[in-house]
C-alpha cells in the first residue's frame, strides 16, 4: 500500500534499537554513599540497582553518625565509564542521599573486608593450615580438635588467595563482611 | 498554633495549609478517618473517580495544566495498588502528584491483613520519594516534606502511607514552615562558566538548533517566555518533544515542528545536521534521538537540566548546565544581551535556507478521501474549528491519535497539551481531561483518543457526568489497535495478531447509558457539523469520529535509525527537495 523500502516481515528493526550503545570496557569503582538511617534506604539503593541493571559486587552498611541519623553504604561496582557516571548520579539523586564519593578516582583509598574462615582438618593438612594462616596474618578465634574458625583482615584479593590456599586444607564455610574503604589523608 | 489534633484531621490541615483545594480519591476501610474530616469541612473539594488510576491521571491533568500538584486519596491494599501505574506515568514525566494512601494499623503491617499490601514497597521504584508513618506526631512533618519532594529539582510523584491507628491517635500539628525540608534542596542556578560558554558557541554556529522538552513547562511560565524571548534573540531555529509542545508557540517563525520517532522532516533533519544543539529541559529519549550512535553527528552538544542524571545518560554532552531552565536562560538571555552579541548571521540564514528545503517536502501530507474520514483531516478540522478557542486544552490517549494529534493541532501556550510520553500510557486522557476541566471549569477540554485506549479507563464518565465536567472525548475510531497494526504492518509480515477491537460497543448509547451526549460520524461532509454540535453542547460528549482503518502514521523513523533515515508517506513530494545529506528511505 505505501512505497517502503523497509522490508516487510523482517525483524531487522523491532519497537526497540536491540544494539548496545555501551560496549566500552569495564572499570570497577568503590563508591561510599553517605545516607539517612530511615527506614527502606538500603533497599532504595539496592533496588535502584536492580532496577537499572547495575551490578553489585559487594556491599556494607551501618550507621556511622549516631546522632545525626546517617549511615554510610559502601558499594564496589563495575560498568563502563558511562554507566559508572549514570550509577552516581541516580544515587545522587535519591532524597536520603547526602553525599556520593567514588574513591576510586577521588585519590587513593584503603579498602578493607573481614573474612571468617572455618577449616577442618586434622594432621599434617591442620598444622599447614595454621602456617599459612601465621604468614597472612589470621587470628584464629575458635578451635576444636578438628577445627579452626580464621578471622582475616585486608584487600578482597589478599582474602581471595588465602581462601584458594584453605580450599584443599579443609575449607568447610566463609563468611565475608565486604568492603569497607576511607580515603587515605587528612581530607 | 493549631495545637493537638488525629491524625486524620492533621491530613486535612496539612493539606489547606499546603494550599490544595481539590483532591481526587475513592474511599475504602483504611482512609475512612480521613473521609470523615473531609465530610466536616469545606475548604477541599474532593472528586470521586471510579478506578484509582482514573485518580491519579486526573490529579496529572489537574496538576499539568496548573502548575500546582495534583493530590490523591487513596485506600489500602488495592486502593494502592490501582494507583501504581499513574504513578509510574508521573514519574516518567516528571509530574508533581501526591499520592495519601490509607494503610492497615501498624500493629497489623506485615501478617496479610485485610487489604494490606506493601505499599511503600510497591511503589518505591516510581515514586520520587515515599514514605511509612509510624507515629502521628511524625505525620504532618511528612505530608509538608511530601510536597517539598515533588515540586522541588525535577518535579515527580511522592506517597505517604498512612496507616489506619495513626490517623486515629492524636499528637502536636507541625505547621509548613517548621517542617523538616532542608536537606533536599536541589541547585536552581547554573554554572555561569558553562553558561559563557554557551553564549561563545552560540555566536559562531552555524547551524543552530534549540531542542526543548518538557522540562521548559515544568519550570513554570516563566522558562516559556524566556525561551521565546531567547529564540527571538538569537533567531535560531527550534523544535520540542511532545512534551514540550506550547512551550513556544506554534505559530512563531522559528517553530520547526515536533521532533522524533514521528516528527516532522525538518525538525528531524535539522537535528541531525546541526553543528550547534542547544537542548532544554529535554532528556534525549529514544523515541527522540533514534539510533544514538548516529545521532546528530556533527554537533557540539549543551544540554539544560535540572536532573543531573539526565546529563550524558544517553549521548555526550560537551556543555552541561545543571540548574531549572527559567534561572538558566535568564543568565544566558542576560549575558547575551549584556555584551550586544551577534549571531554568525550570514551562516544562520544559509541554514535557513537548507531548513526550507526540507520543508517542502511537506512531510504531513496525506491522500486524502471523500468517502472516508482520514484521521489527519479530522484532527485539521478539529483544529480550524477550535484554535480561535482563548482556553483550549487538549489531553490524549496513547497511539497513532496522539501522534497525529501532536502534528496537526498547534499549541499557542504552555500548559494546554497533556499526554502520556515517557510511559505510554492508553486510558490517560480521559480521567486527565477532567482533572484539567476540574481545574478550569470553563474552558474547554477535548480528549483526542482512539477507540481501543478510551476503553482502558471509561469508567471515568461516570466522574465527569456527575460533576457536570463538559468534556469532549474525541474518539478517532479506526476499530484498531492502530500504531500496533501499524508495527505489524512494517515490521511483522502484516500479520495482525491481536490488533483489532473487536466486539466495540455502540458508543452514542454508551454515552447515552452514562447521561452524556453521543456523535457519530463516518462521512467526511457532515465532520464540520459534528464538531459544531459537540463544541456547542454544554455537556460531556463521546464522539466517535468513524475514521480509515488503515492510515499509518507517517513520518517514522524506524526504531535502530538515524534521523536522516526517515520513511515518508507517499504524499510527501520528495522529488526536488531532498538535500545531499538527506539520504532518505522513501
Amino acid at each position: 500500500m505505501s512505497p517502503l523500502k523497509i522490508e516487510k516481515g523482517t525483524s531487522r528493526h523491532s519497537a526497540y534499537d536491540l544494539r548496545d550503545p555501551h560496549a566500552a570496557p569495564e572499570e570497577t569503582h568503590t563508591l561510599a554513599v553517605v545516607v539517612d538511617n530511615e527506614a527502606g534506604v538500603l533497599a532504595r539503593v539496592i533496588g535502584l540497582f536492580s532496577g537499572r541493571g547495575y551490578n553489585i559486587e559487594s556491599l556494607t552498611v551501618a550507621e556511622t553518625d549516631h546522632e545525626g541519623h546517617l549511615s554510610r553504604i559502601t558499594i564496589v561496582t563495575k560498568g563502563t565509564p558511562a554507566v559508572i557516571e549514570q550509577i552516581k548520579a541516580q544515587l545522587g539523586r535519591l532524597v536520603p542521599v547526602h553525599d556520593v564519593h567514588d574513591l576510586t578516582v577521588e585519590g587513593p583509598a584503603v579498602e578493607r573486608e573481614l573474612a571468617l574462615f572455618k577449616v577442618t582438618g586434622e594432621g599434617e593438612k591442620r598444622i599447614e593450615a595454621l602456617r599459612l594462616a601465621e604468614i597472612f596474618r589470621a587470628n584464629v578465634v575458635d578451635s576444636t580438635l578438628k577445627s579452626f574458625i580464621f578471622e582475616i583482615t585486608g584487600t578482597p584479593q589478599k582474602i581471595d588467595a588465602f581462601a584458594e590456599l584453605m580450599r584443599p586444607l579443609g575449607l568447610v564455610e566463609m563468611a565475608r563482611t565486604g568492603v569497607a574503604a576511607l580515603s587515605r589523608g587528612a581530607r | 498554633m493549631k495545637g493537638q489534633m488525629s491524625g486524620a484531621r492533621m491530613v486535612v490541615e496539612a493539606l489547606k495549609d499546603q494550599g490544595v483545594d481539590t483532591i481526587f480519591g475513592y474511599p475504602g476501610g483504611a482512609v475512612l478517618p480521613i473521609y470523615d474530616e473531609l465530610f466536616l469541612q469545606n475548604d477541599i473539594r474532593h472528586i470521586l473517580v471510579r478506578h484509582e488510576q482514573g485518580a491519579v491521571h486526573a490529579a496529572e491533568g489537574y496538576a499539568r495544566s496548573t502548575g500546582k500538584p495534583g493530590v490523591v486519596l487513596v485506600t489500602s491494599g488495592p486502593g494502592a495498588t490501582n494507583a501504581v501505574t499513574g504513578l509510574t506515568d508521573a514519574l516518567m514525566d516528571s509530574i508533581p502528584i501526591v499520592v495519601l494512601s490509607g494503610q492497615v494499623p501498624t500493629f497489623m503491617i506485615g501478617n496479610d491483613a485485610f487489604q494490606e499490601a506493601d505499599t511503600v514497597g510497591i511503589t518505591r521504584p516510581c515514586t520520587k520519594h515515599n514514605w511509612l508513618v509510624k507515629d502521628t506526631a511524625d505525620l504532618s512533618n511528612i505530608i509538608h516534606q511530601a510536597f517539598h519532594v515533588a515540586t522541588h529539582g525535577r518535579p515527580g510523584p511522592v506517597l505517604v502511607d498512612i496507616p489506619k491507628d495513626v490517623q486515629f491517635a492524636s499528637a502536636e500539628y507541625t505547621p509548613p514552615e517548621r517542617a523538616r525540608t532542608s536537606h533536599y534542596q536541589p541547585r536552581v542556578k547554573g554554572d555561569i562558566e558553562q553558561i559563557r560558554k554557551l553564549v561563545a558557541l552560540m555566536e559562531t554556529a552555524e547551524r543552530p538548533v534549540f531542542y526543548t522538552g518538557g522540562g521548559v513547562i515544568n519550570s513554570g511560565p516563566a522558562a516559556s517566555q524566556l525561551l521565546r524571548e531567547l529564540v527571538d534573540a538569537t533567531g535560531f531555529p527550534i523544535t520540542s518533544t511532545l512534551m514540550g509542545l506550547g512551550a513556544y508557540p506554534a505559530s512563531g517563525k522559528n517553530w520547526l515542528g515536533m521532533l522524533g520517532m514521528h516528527g516532522l522532516y525538518e525538525a528531524n533533519l535539522a537535528m541531525h545536521d546541526c553543528d550547534l544543539l542547544i537542548a532544554i529541559g529535554a532528556r534525549f529519549d529514544d523515541r527522540i534521538t533514534g539510533r544514538v550512535q548516529d545521532f546528530s553527528p556533527g554537533s557540539t552538544r549543551v544540554h539544560i537540566d535540572i536532573d543531573p542524571s539526565s546529563i550524558n545518560k544517553v549521548v555526550r554532552t560537551d556543555v552541561p548546565i545543571v540548574g531549572d531552565v527559567a534561572h538558566v536562560l535568564e543568565d544566558v538571555l542576560k549575558l547575551w544581551k549584556a555584551g550586544g552579541r551577534k549571531t554568525n548571521r550570514e551562516a544562520v540564514q544559509r541554514w535557513w535556507a537548507q531548513i526550507e528545503e526540507w520543508r517542502k517536502v511537506d512531510c504531513l501530507a496525506y491522500t486524502p478521501s471523500e468517502k472516508t474520514i482520514k484521521p489527519q483531516y479530522a484532527l485539521q478540522r478539529l483544529q480550524e474549528l477550535t484554535k480561535d478557542h482563548p482556553r483550549r486544552y487538549i489531553t490524549t490517549e496513547v497511539g497513532q491519535h496522539q501522534m497525529w494529534a501532536a502534528q496537526f493541532l498547534r499549541f499557542e501556550e504552555p500548559n494546554r497539551w497533556m499526554t502520556s510520553g515517557g510511559l505510554g500510557t492508553m486510558g490517560y486522557g480521559l480521567p486527565a481531561s477532567i482533572g484539567v476541566q476540574i481545574a478550569h471549569p470553563d474552558a474547554l477540554v477535548i480528549n483526542v483518543a482512539g477507540e481501543a485506549s478510551w476503553l482502558m479507563n471509561m469508567q471515568e464518565m461516570g466522574t465527569a457526568v456527575q460533576y457536570r465536567l463538559p468534556v469532549k472525548q474525541f474518539i478517532l475510531n479506526n476499530e484498531r489497535l492502530g500504531m500496533v497494526r501499524q508495527w505489524q504492518e512494517l515490521l511483522h509480515g502484516e500479520r495482525y495478531s491481536q490488533s483489532w477491537s473487536e466486539a466495540l460497543p455502540d458508543f452514542v448509547k454508551l454515552a447515552e447509558a452514562f447521561g452524556a451526549k453521543g456523535i457519530i460520524c463516518t462521512d467526511p461532509a457532515d465532520l464540520d457539523d459534528a464538531i459544531r454540535e459537540m463544541l456547542e453542547y454544554d455537556g460531556p460528549v463521546i464522539f466517535d469520529c468513524v475514521v480509515e482503518k488503515h492510515e499509518n502514521c507517517f513520518p517514522m523513523i524506524p526504531s535502530g535509525e538515524p534521523h536522516n533515515k526517515m520513511i515518508l508517506g507517499e504524499n510527501a513530494s520528495t522529488k526536488d527537495a531532498i538535500g545531499s545529506s538527506g539520504a532518505v528511505l522513501v
